[in-house]
């Protein structure tokens, strides 16, 4: 085993499975063999994708049987279509039947424009299917730290894991940068300015306000490690949780809601000096966050 | 979307067990490549879809180049072409054949 420390970042869907499941275990559902693609993208005469953008099968993450799915960020910008959101549909489907933990590697920007309707439907299938399994006591862990990050359907869905485990690298939103700006004016979000995005959308924020659980490194083994610990937590989801985040969120608005930037936000948790905190070095920053981070109630 | 079919004699047998491998990813100048085990061991079957049209000189040229100097007998090769230039193409197929060469990881 190499001890090069492989980037969450660049790795690509199947790498990411590799980096983060036992050697050998994955036995992949509906592989590329199978070409089960797009029906849609070909009337646009775009190529379509053997796997249509996800990987998922069953696998061992230290011994824990788990189902895991990837989506792919490069093509399409790992967009849910039709067959995408079928394939993960599925494996939450047979999560509940099998009793079985999920990971899944989000790497997404959201519907895929050129099969909205199905990408929609998909997204809230996929959203019940998790309820649905979790209601069940089966964890769901999300991990986000991919290059399309995980907007659009892909940003509800993330809400509804169990566990977000998430690097800096890693932005989790619904409503993406260019869009708020197309709609709402450069003076409202400035898309091109990448330091804004990063500490409104970004790994430590969301770390900071409970919209995210763990904080690791851009490092395939520490997303490893992180999804070992999730995969060992408690899995509960009732009522009385979701009343709880409901809560939480609604004090969080009322706390925050007024502020206009990420900084103003870390400075009112308590944090002395918000302006260190993006170019603060991963370990650092989680010792930090563990002090002054909102911690959600597991519900999201 | 324009499909490229070639059906080619390929003189040195692909090697290893694997019975299929895939590579790549279908992005801007990306292309990806499934690699599976075929029917004669003496021929190398490849079929291209491409939004690239009219280029079919030039994917038989390459596709020429890569039985060539490969081991890619007996191989059946699926690609997906996100627009990829025939370096990166080159590249993949042998990739690919590597791949379908290895011990299943």
């Amino acid at each position: 085993m190499s001890n090069i420390r492989q980037s969450w970042y660049e790795a690509s869907a199947r790498e990411r499975i590799a980096a983060l499941v036992d050697p050998r275990s994955f036995a992949e559902f509906v592989g590329p063999e199978c070409r089960e693609t797009s029906p849609h993208l070909g009337i646009f005469d775009l190529p379509a994708q053997f796997d249509d953008g996800i990987v998922v099968g069953a696998a061992t993450v230290d011994g824990t049987p788990v189902l895991i799915a990837a989506q792919e960020g490069r093509f399409m910008g790992g967009a849910f279509g039709e067959v995408h959101g079928a394939k993960l549909t599925g494996l939450l489907r047979a999560a509940k039947a099998l009793g079985r933990d999920v990971v899944i590697a989000f790497d997404t920007g959201g519907v895929r424009l050129q099969e909205a309707n199905a990408g929609e439907i998909a997204i809230a299938e996929i959203m019940r299917a998790i309820a649905e399994v979790r209601l069940d006591g089966v964890r769901v862990v999300g991990l986000i730290g991919g290059r399309a990050g995980c907007y659009g359907g892909g940003g509800l869905i993330a809400g509804c894991c169990s566990t977000l485990i998430v690097s800096e690298q890693g932005r989790i939103s619904v409503t993406g940068p260019e869009v708020i700006e197309t709609n709402k004016g450069v003076e409202e979000f400035d898309s091109r300015d990448r330091a804004l995005v990063w500490r409104t959308m970004g790994g430590k924020h969301r770390t900071l306000i409970g919209g995210a659980d763990m904080f690791v490194d851009d490092d395939a083994a520490a997303f490893r490690i992180a999804a070992t610990a999730a995969l060992a937590r408690p899995a509960k989801l009732d009522a009385a949780t979701l009343a709880a985040e409901q809560a939480r969120l609604e004090r969080r608005i009322a706390r925050f809601g007024d502020l206009g930037d990420a900084t103003d936000i870390w400075h009112a948790l308590g944090v002395d000096d918000p302006k260190a905190i993006p170019d603060m070095p991963a370990d650092t920053f989680a010792t930090l966050a563990a002090q002054y981070r909102e911690s959600a109630d597991d519900a999201r | 979307m324009e499909i490229l079919h070639f059906d080619i004699a390929a003189p040195v047998p692909a090697g290893g067990t694997r019975k299929m491998a895939l590579v790549g990813v279908v992005a801007s100048g990306n292309l990806e490549v499934l690699v599976e085990r075929g029917d004669a061991a003496d021929r190398c079957a490849i079929e291209i879809s491409t939004a690239a049209h009219g280029f079919r000189d030039l994917w038989d040229a390459v596709v020429a180049d890569f039985v060539g100097r490969r081991a890619a007998g007996g191989l059946r090769i699926a690609i997906n072409d996100g627009g990829a230039r025939p370096d990166t193409v080159s590249l993949r197929l042998a990739q690919g054949v590597r791949m379908i060469e290895e011990p299943e990881a």
